[in-house]
C-alpha cells in the first residue's frame, strides 16, 4: 500500500515540477470554523528544493496522461514516461496530512487532459470542493484551469479555489503553434477574461453583501517557457505586460526551457537551462510591477533584448545618464525609486527620514542602498561638487570591476551578438 | 548598557546595577506607547526579543530619544538607534517567519503534535498566535530547545510548559523515539522526502542558492533533510 502511492507521489510530482509558481500569497482565508489551516496573506515558503526553487504548496498532477502532444510538455502523448493516476482520496489525504505536519501552504492541483477538458476539470472541482466542505480545510489552493472547461465548471472551482492559472506556454501565438499545433492562446484568453469577470463581479457583491462568498482571492496567473523558441526580450514582455494589463494578473511566470526532447525544433537535451536569461526577465517583470517602469522604457525596437552583463534597471540608467545625478534629499520618491542600487525599502525610508535633515552618505549606507552602484548616480548632503555629469560607459566599467555577478561562474549557451 | 549575561567589566568602567523595578518598567512602557506608533511598539518588543547584546543600549537611546522630541521620530532612519532597532527587528522578524516556514510537527501516539525548534531569537511569543489560527483543530507542541519552554495548544488555549524531566524529548535531532509515535508518522515523513527529492530539476542545481534560503543551522529538524 504504501508502495504504491509512494510510486505516484514520486512519478506525479516529477510530471508537475516544470509549472514554476509556487506562490502562497495573496489570499486571506480565516480559519472561522474551527477546521484545519488559514492563508497567510504574504505567503510562506516552507523549504527550498536543491535547484534554490521555493517550496510552499504541494504541487502535483491529478493523472500525467494526457490526450495532448505538446513537444514541449514532459507529460506529452508521444513521450515514453511511467503513467500514473491519484484518486480523489488520496490527494485528499496527502494535503490534509502534509497541511498537519507544516509541510506545505496548500495544494497545487494540476492535470494532463484525460478524455475531455470538463471531465478532467470536474475531478479537480471535485478534489478541492472536499477539501473545503467535508474537511474544512482552510489552506491555500492553486487550481489549474483547463482550457474548455465549461464556465459552469469554473464558476464552481472559483468558489473554493484561492488562485487559478492557466498556462499561455509560449510567449507568441506563433511559438506556440510551431510546438503545439493543437493550441492556441485564445483557448487561454477566454477562461482568463471568464475567471477575471466573475472576480470583479463577486468583489462587487461583497460591497452590497458581507457574506457573499470569496472568489478566486488570489486572482490569476500565467506561465510561459522561455528559449524553446525563438522570440526576443521585447516580444516575450511586451506579451507579458498586455496580458497583467489586460486580465489583471497577479503574476506571469518565466520557466527558462529545460530540454527534454530531441525534438529538432526545440534546444537538444544535456544544454544548459537559460537561467540568467530568465533572471533578467524577472528583474524587468519586477520594475514593471513595483518601481514604476514602463515596458517601453526597458525594451524597445532600439533595444529588443535584455543586457547580459549588467540588470535591466542598471541598463535604463546608463541610457538615461542626463537624468542623473539627482539629489536624494529633494528628489521625487518615483525618481529615487529609479536610482540603480536603490530598492523600495531604502527609497521609502529614504523619503521619511530626510524629513528630520539632509542626508549624508553614511546614513544612506546604513540605511541599506547599494553604495557601489548608486553613489554614481546621486547626490547628498556631503556629496563632492562634480562639474561634469557621469560618463556611462566610465560608470559601467567601475561597477563591473567592483561587483562580481553570480551567474559569471556559470556556463552560458547565450552569446552577446555584438 | 547590558543584561547581567553579557556584562564584561573593563579597566576603566565604574558599574552600575539596574534592577528591573516592575511598577517602574510598566510606567516607562505606558509612555512609550503614547509616544511611538503601534508598528515601532511591535518592533522596540522584537528588538527586546532578539537578546543580542548591543540591542539594550539602542533600545535605551531610542527610547531616551523618542520621549525627547516631538511625535513622530521613529521614522528618523538618519538616527543611529532608530536604524539599529529597525534592523534587529527585521532579523527578529525573519526568523518569526523562518519558524512560520520550518517547524516540522511529528504527530504523537496519543494525538499530539509535536515540534521542537532551536530559534535563533527568542520568537515563541510572536508564533503562538499564528499557529493556534492555524492548526485549531489539532493538539500541538511547539518547544524551544535552547531556552527550554515551549508551547502548548489544547484545541481551546495556548499556555507556555516547561518540560519537568529532560530526557523525554530527544536532544540532538528531531526524532522522537519510535514507540511514541503515531503509526502513520513514518510513512508521512518518507513521502514528504520523496515528494521533496521529486520536485527538484536537477538541471538547475543551485545549492548556494538553496543554502542561503534553508540555512544548515535548521537541517537538523527539517523532516526533508534528514538522512
Amino acid at each position: 500500500m504504501s508502495d504504491r502511492i509512494r510510486k505516484k507521489l514520486a512519478i506525479l510530482a516529477d510530471a508537475a515540477k516544470y509549472d514554476v509558481s509556487c506562490s502562497s500569497s495573496g489570499s486571506n482565508r480565516k480559519n472561522t470554523n474551527k477546521g484545519l489551516g488559514d492563508s497567510s496573506a504574504s505567503g510562506i515558503c516552507h523549504t527550498y528544493t536543491e535547484d534554490g526553487r521555493c517550496v510552499s504548496l504541494l504541487k502535483i498532477l491529478l493523472t500525467n496522461h494526457c490526450i495532448y502532444d505538446c513537444a514541449f510538455c514532459v507529460s506529452r502523448k508521444s513521450n515514453d514516461v511511467q503513467r500514473a493516476a491519484f484518486t480523489v482520496e488520496e490527494v485528499v489525504d496527502l494535503t490534509m496530512n502534509f497541511y498537519r505536519r507544516n509541510y506545505i501552504e496548500g495544494l497545487f492541483l494540476s492535470s494532463g487532459i484525460f478524455k475531455n477538458a470538463d471531465f478532467t476539470m470536474e475531478r479537480l472541482v471535485r478534489i478541492v470542493k472536499k477539501l473545503r466542505l467535508e474537511h474544512k480545510f482552510n489552506g491555500y489552493i492553486h487550481l489549474k484551469t483547463i482550457p474548455g472547461a465549461s464556465q459552469e465548471l469554473l464558476t464552481e472551482a472559483g468558489l473554493y479555489a484561492d488562485r487559478m492559472s492557466i498556462n499561455l506556454e509560449m510567449p507568441t501565438e506563433a511559438g506556440l503553434k510551431l510546438l503545439a499545433p493543437d493550441k492556441s492562446h485564445e483557448d487561454v484568453k477566454k477562461p482568463l477574461d471568464f475567471i477575471q469577470n466573475s472576480i470583479v463581479r463577486y468583489k462587487e457583491e461583497k460591497k452590497i453583501l458581507r457574506h457573499s462568498p470569496k472568489f478566486v482571492p488570489a486572482g490569476q496567473s500565467t506561465q510561459m517557457v522561455i528559449g524553446a523558441t525563438p522570440e526576443t526580450d521585447m516580444e516575450i514582455m511586451y506579451s507579458a505586460d498586455a496580458y497583467y494589463k489586460n486580465y489583471d494578473l497577479k503574476r506571469v511566470y518565466y520557466s527558462g526551457y529545460i530540454p527534454i526532447s530531441y525534438d529538432s525544433r526545440m534546444p537538444i537535451i544535456g544544454s544548459q537551462p537559460p537561467l540568467l536569461r530568465e533572471n533578467r526577465l524577472y528583474q524587468t517583470d519586477w520594475l514593471m510591477r513595483f518601481y514604476g517602469f514602463d515596458v517601453s522604457e526597458i525594451l524597445n525596437p532600439k533595444n529588443p533584448h535584455l543586457d547580459i552583463d549588467i540588470d535591466p534597471k542598471l541598463a535604463w540608467a546608463l541610457r538615461n545618464m542626463e537624468y542623473f545625478p539627482i539629489d536624494v534629499n529633494t528628489a521625487d520618491y518615483k525618481m529615487i525609486l529609479r536610482v540603480p542600487g536603490i530598492g523600495v525599502g531604502s527609497a521609502k525610508k529614504i523619503v521619511e527620514a530626510r524629513k528630520f535633515g539632509k542626508l549624508r552618505s553614511d546614513q544612506l549606507q546604513r540605511i541599506g542602498i547599494s553604495w557601489n552602484r548608486a553613489k554614481h548616480f546621486i547626490r547628498c548632503a556631503d556629496s563632492i561638487f562634480q562639474l561634469n555629469s557621469p560618463d556611462a560607459f566610465k560608470v559601467k566599467s567601475s561597477i563591473l570591476t567592483k561587483g562580481n555577478s553570480k551567474y559569471l561562474k556559470i556556463p552560458q549557451n547565450q552569446l552577446t551578438l555584438f | 548598557m547590558f543584561s547581567d549575561a553579557n556584562y564584561q567589566p573593563g579597566v576603566l568602567d565604574e558599574k552600575h546595577d539596574v534592577i528591573t523595578d516592575e511598577t517602574k518598567a510598566k510606567r516607562v512602557w505606558a509612555g512609550l506607547k503614547k509616544k511611538i506608533s503601534p508598528d515601532w511598539q511591535q518592533r522596540f518588543y522584537k528588538a527586546y526579543l532578539s537578546e543580542l547584546p548591543e540591542s539594550f543600549q539602542h533600545l535605551f537611546d531610542f527610547a531616551r530619544y523618542a520621549f525627547d522630541n516631538p511625535d513622530g521620530v521613529e521614522t528618523n532612519y538618519g538616527h543611529a538607534s532608530v536604524m539599529a532597532i529597525s534592523k534587529i527587528a527585521h532579523s527578529v522578524d525573519r526568523e518569526r517567519h523562518r519558524m512560520k516556514a520550518f517547524i516540522r510537527f511529528q504527530e504523537t501516539a496519543d494525538g499530539i503534535f509535536y515540534a521542537p525548534i532551536e530559534p535563533d531569537y527568542n520568537v515563541l511569543p510572536l508564533i503562538s498566535v499564528f499557529f493556534k489560527n492555524r492548526y485549531a483543530d489539532q493538539q500541538w507542541i511547539i518547544y524551544d530547545v535552547k531556552r527550554k519552554y515551549g508551547l502548548f495548544y489544547d484545541l481551546e488555549k495556548v499556555e507556555e510548559i516547561t518540560f519537568d524531566i529532560v530526557s523525554e524529548i530527544q536532544q540532538s535531532g528531531i526524532s522522537l523515539p519510535s514507540g511514541t509515535l503515531h503509526q502513520k508518522e513514518e510513512l508521512y515523513g518518507l513521502l514528504w522526502n520523496d515528494y521533496f527529492k521529486n520536485t527538484n530539476i536537477p538541471a538547475r542545481k543551485n545549492m548556494k542558492l538553496h543554502i542561503q534560503h534553508v540555512p544548515k543551522r535548521y537541517w537538523k529538524y527539517l523532516t526533508e533533510k534528514q538522512p
